[in-house]
């Protein structure tokens, strides 16, 4: 009845997972009832849940980041910890749950941490910045958000029943084959990703089509912000890589479930084609982080800079380089295979070539920046810490991407300590740059300077705390994932990484203060006007937060940065344009299809794992059935009327106005 | 803030330059469902939001882009393994090309009677549209019914995907395409409900354009996998 499913599924002799489920179950139970207790279920169901707004189904993905991040962060910490003891000893932590921990902290930060995070910003930003109402299928949207949230949830759930993988955040068979890894771990792994993946990839065809097909009149290819770019670029990404995901873990699978042989050691099967089909998606997937934190920094360099983007076509360029070449370097993670000089040689020249596109990058911040009146706030902090951070861990990148230097340093210390400092300090720096920069944008309210700055400092500091002791070990030779070792040599550098793990702990709770803060003081640091760091894309001509429809009349945009130009014409004149004519407008309806199919495709995920094949059927039929009610809908559009367009955007005109009237003469002087 | 009353156009004004055509862009296209114009903007970038028509269509084929592509795994992986048949059986020795020869009439003839829906459903004719897609139904079963019996031929003759790498990369390769055709049935199923109760509203009109799509793009990768797998293999 219940598969492999017993009450043994649960680690009554562990206390560490025991204890941590416990306080993330009482914590979660705590906030349902204060939901609950205050009433706020029917809000949250109409406003957020069953919601097709891109806007908060962006703000949605972005918390689910943020959670995943500190659920993420507090492995980290455990594994920094267990190596700074773990001399000479056993450690804290049994090597299967270490194995566990290593395994969990890389597939929960890269699958739940930063994509959501990401993706969020994209989902939020983009039809923002392309002057239009929605992505180009809200309810796809809502779909792909809840079977991410839906993956989330299994993973986690694996901490209390069952186990989670030991493989690493890669399952490499033949170690994730059944023969070596018999538990429900590699289980619960696959099937949260291939949820999450259904939901990543509708989501790339969702921003795919949106860039491409729905943009304001007059904004050509060559008018798009950079981010709208970077996000087109990694969404393509997202349209080719994950199908090749998919495939692969279904390839491993049917290994485990049905006996087949693609990555056995027996009957023919090649594990190596796993290691190359993972990373044909595995390489692509890095670039898919990469690209909207590079958008983010265009847009934050520009904005602070008080200048346009510099090299803006080259900037262009050099996005659909790495785009393209993204694809072409999967093998450098796997030079030690064995398939020869030549082979490796051109995989290291293609990897070599992706860092002439990312130094374009690079110089055309620093030059956007050179002559221009730069403001030090938090997302510029974020975006200079970013450059530091990205060249040298760039340039450790350079090095691995030598074949033979990377069979010295292939799976060491110094492998990990250079992907951390490229993926922390670009995906995760311009993961809080964007956080901070939109948070206005959707809240209505900046965030704290002081506790940002004080966040960004902390964080930059055990970045470099963390992860510069891991590359010396790593010279010294220390391999990655050891639970204990005993050469003497490495034990400083572990302790020094375990002190850099609590400055960075000292980011996070920054951080946290200073969402706690800012929602405090939220009145002292309203933004009226839309527009709180006098920046330059279409986005912050909208009233903060946007109305449902973001623009009453859709902008009609004459260069690259269309609401620079309205915003320096209504200063010129000193009035804003003529008042436009308002229709109404017709919007997507909420639609609960999104949380339903996520709810019974978390309970076909979870009978998959434990083998409860009754529950699995009826989770899918359910599932159909959801979409088939979904399609037989006669409604999916309400109508706005004009006179309440009307109302919403003359209360914005009014304010702009006002501004306009307040700051007035000091214009007209500088004008002069 | 809105800029068409105070715009002056520039000396050096290209009117064939993205972005230029102002006149028949004013202040009221955004009227249209959330964010489309309804015009006949193809979404190249200066006309605005392409038509809901083009959206569907366009999204539709880049998720078939995606499916091709995790068919190319697929592909790529029946590549590797193919001569890794373990002593066991190869293609030669289980192919029955007459079996796949009737398969491949039945996936291409259904591919002509989706093609008729489609004609039919251009000339609003429900009654036709629905025998077509009945067709193409009963066409796409009958293909099925024929994988399924050949896989069970061979799964009796013990050689199943465990049997060896080799088998293991045809029956999910196969399998993954007939899994499709599945799929696709049950989408065909609710296509001719929606079809027969409420007619060829915009959506569903749109929805049988997608459902054309992806039945063609099933016949492109099964005349791909009927050349690869068992035209080359029952060669060798």
């Amino acid at each position: 009845m219940l598969g492999k499913l017993t009450w043994d599924a649960i680690p009554w002799d562990q206390p560490i997972p025991l204890i941590a489920a416990a306080l993330i179950g009482v914590l979660l139970l705590a906030v349902i009832g204060w939901v609950v207790v205050k009433g706020y279920v029917p809000y949250l169901w109409r406003e957020w849940i069953t919601s097709v707004d891109h806007k908060r189904i962006g703000v949605m993905y972005t918390l689910l980041g943020i959670v995943m991040l500190i659920r993420g962060f507090v492995d980290a910490i455990m594994m920094r910890a267990q190596q700074a003891v773990a001399f000479r000893s056993g450690g804290y932590l049994p090597p299967e749950h270490y194995d566990q921990i290593f395994s969990a902290h890389g597939t929960i930060m890269i699958f739940f941490g930063a994509m959501p995070f990401m993706i969020g910003l994209m989902n939020f930003v983009v039809p923002l910045q392309l002057g239009v109402r929605d992505v180009a299928f809200p309810t796809l949207n809502s779909v792909s958000f809840w079977l991410t949230a839906s993956g989330a949830l299994l993973v986690n759930l694996s901490l209390v029943v069952g186990e989670f993988a030991r493989t690493g955040w890669l399952p490499y068979p033949p170690l994730s084959e059944v023969t070596y890894s018999p538990g429900v771990g590699p289980d619960y792994y696959v099937w949260a990703i291939q949820i999450s993946g259904v939901g990543t990839l509708m989501s790339g065809i969702n921003l795919v089509t949106t860039i491409l097909k729905i943009r304001a009149p007059g904004m050509g290819y060559l008018r798009m912000p950079m981010f709208c770019w970077t996000s087109l670029c990694a969404n393509l990404l997202i349209v080719a890589a994950f199908p090749i995901l998919t495939a692969t873990l279904a390839m491993l699978t049917l290994d485990r479930y049905l006996g087949f042989h693609f990555f056995t050691n027996t009957a023919g099967g090649n594990m190596m084609m796993f290691e190359n089909l993972i990373w044909a998606w595995g390489h692509p997937e890095v670039y898919i982080l990469l690209l909207p934190g590079l958008g983010v920094f265009s847009e934050v360099v520009s904005c602070f800079s008080g200048k346009p983007l510099f090299g803006y076509r080259s900037m262009v360029l050099a996005t659909l380089w790495i785009c393209l070449n993204g694809f072409m370097t999967w093998l450098h993670h796997f030079f030690t295979m064995g398939s020869g000089a030549s082979v490796n040689a051109a995989f290291g020249i293609s990897t070599s070539l992706i860092s002439i596109a990312t130094g374009v990058k690079v110089f055309n911040y620093i030059f956007t920046m050179f002559g221009g009146t730069i403001r030090y706030t938090t997302p510029m902090l974020w975006a200079i810490g970013f450059i530091v951070a990205f060249v040298i861990g760039g340039m450790t990148g350079v090095l691995l991407a030598v074949p033979p230097a990377d069979f010295q340093l292939h799976n060491s210390m110094f492998l990990v300590a250079h992907f951390h400092n490229v993926i922390i300090g670009s995906v995760i720096f311009g993961a809080f740059a964007g956080l901070t920069f939109w948070f206005p944008k959707a809240f209505g309210f900046r965030l704290d300077e002081k506790w940002g700055q004080r966040a960004f400092w902390f964080s930059f500091a055990g970045l470099w705390l963390v992860f510069l002791p891991l590359y010396m070990a790593g010279l010294q030779g220390m391999t990655r994932r050891m639970q204990h070792y005993d050469v003497p040599e490495w034990r400083p550098w572990m302790i020094l990484s375990a002190i850099g793990v609590v400055v960075m702990l000292g980011g996070v709770i920054c951080q946290v203060t200073q969402l706690v803060v800012s929602i405090r003081n939220r009145d002292q640091l309203r933004d009226e006007t839309g527009d709180p760091w006098n920046a330059r894309s279409l986005e912050w001509s909208t009233p903060s937060p946007p109305p449902t429809f973001n623009f009453a009349t859709m902008p009609n945009v004459e260069n690259e940065e269309p609401y620079w130009q309205i915003k320096q014409r209504a200063m010129e004149s000193q009035q804003l344009g003529d008042e436009p004519h308002y229709e109404p407008i017709h919007m997507p309806r909420n639609s609960p299809t999104g949380v339903i199919t996520a709810f019974f495709a978390t309970v076909t995920g979870f009978a998959l794992i434990w083998a409860i094949w009754w529950l699995a059927i009826a989770g899918l039929v359910a599932a159909f059935a959801t979409f088939v009610v979904f399609a037989w809908r006669d409604e999916n559009e309400y109508e706005i009327p004009a006179e309440e367009v009307a109302h919403i955007d003359r209360h914005r005109r009014a304010t702009r106005q006002a501004w306009l009237d307040a700051n007035g003469d000091a214009i007209a002087k500088e004008v002069a | 803030m809105n800029s068409q009353a105070t715009f002056q156009p520039p000396l050096d004004y290209d009117p064939y330059k993205l972005g230029s055509n102002r006149k028949q862009r004013g202040a009221g296209i955004g009227g249209g469902g959330h964010g489309h114009s309804g015009g006949e903007a193809t979404g190249h970038g200066e006309g605005g939001p392409a038509s809901p028509r083009v959206i569907v269509g366009y999204g539709f084929w880049i998720f078939l882009l995606s499916d091709i592509i995790m068919f190319s795994a697929f592909f790529a992986a029946y590549a590797v393994l193919d001569t890794r048949t373990a002593n066991g059986p190869t293609g030669h020795d289980l192919f029955d090309l007459r079996r796949v020869a009737v398969e491949t009439s039945c996936l291409l003839a259904s591919s002509f009677t989706c093609g008729m829906s489609s004609v039919a459903s251009d000339a609003r004719s429900r009654l036709w549209t629905e025998v077509a897609l009945l067709l193409t139904g009963l066409l796409g079963l009958a293909f099925l019914l024929l994988e399924l019996q050949e896989f069970s031929d061979m799964i009796r003759q013990g050689a199943g995907p465990q049997r060896s790498a080799f088998l293991s990369a045809f029956f999910a390769l196969v399998g993954c395409h007939g899994l499709h055709v599945f799929a696709g049935l049950l989408w065909l199923g609710t296509m001719m409900a929606q079809v027969w109760v409420k007619g060829f509203r915009p959506h569903i009109v749109h929805r049988l354009l997608c459902f054309n799509l992806f039945w063609h793009a099933l016949d492109i990768i099964w005349v791909a996998l009927f050349t690869v797998v068992y035209l080359i293999g029952s060669g060798s």
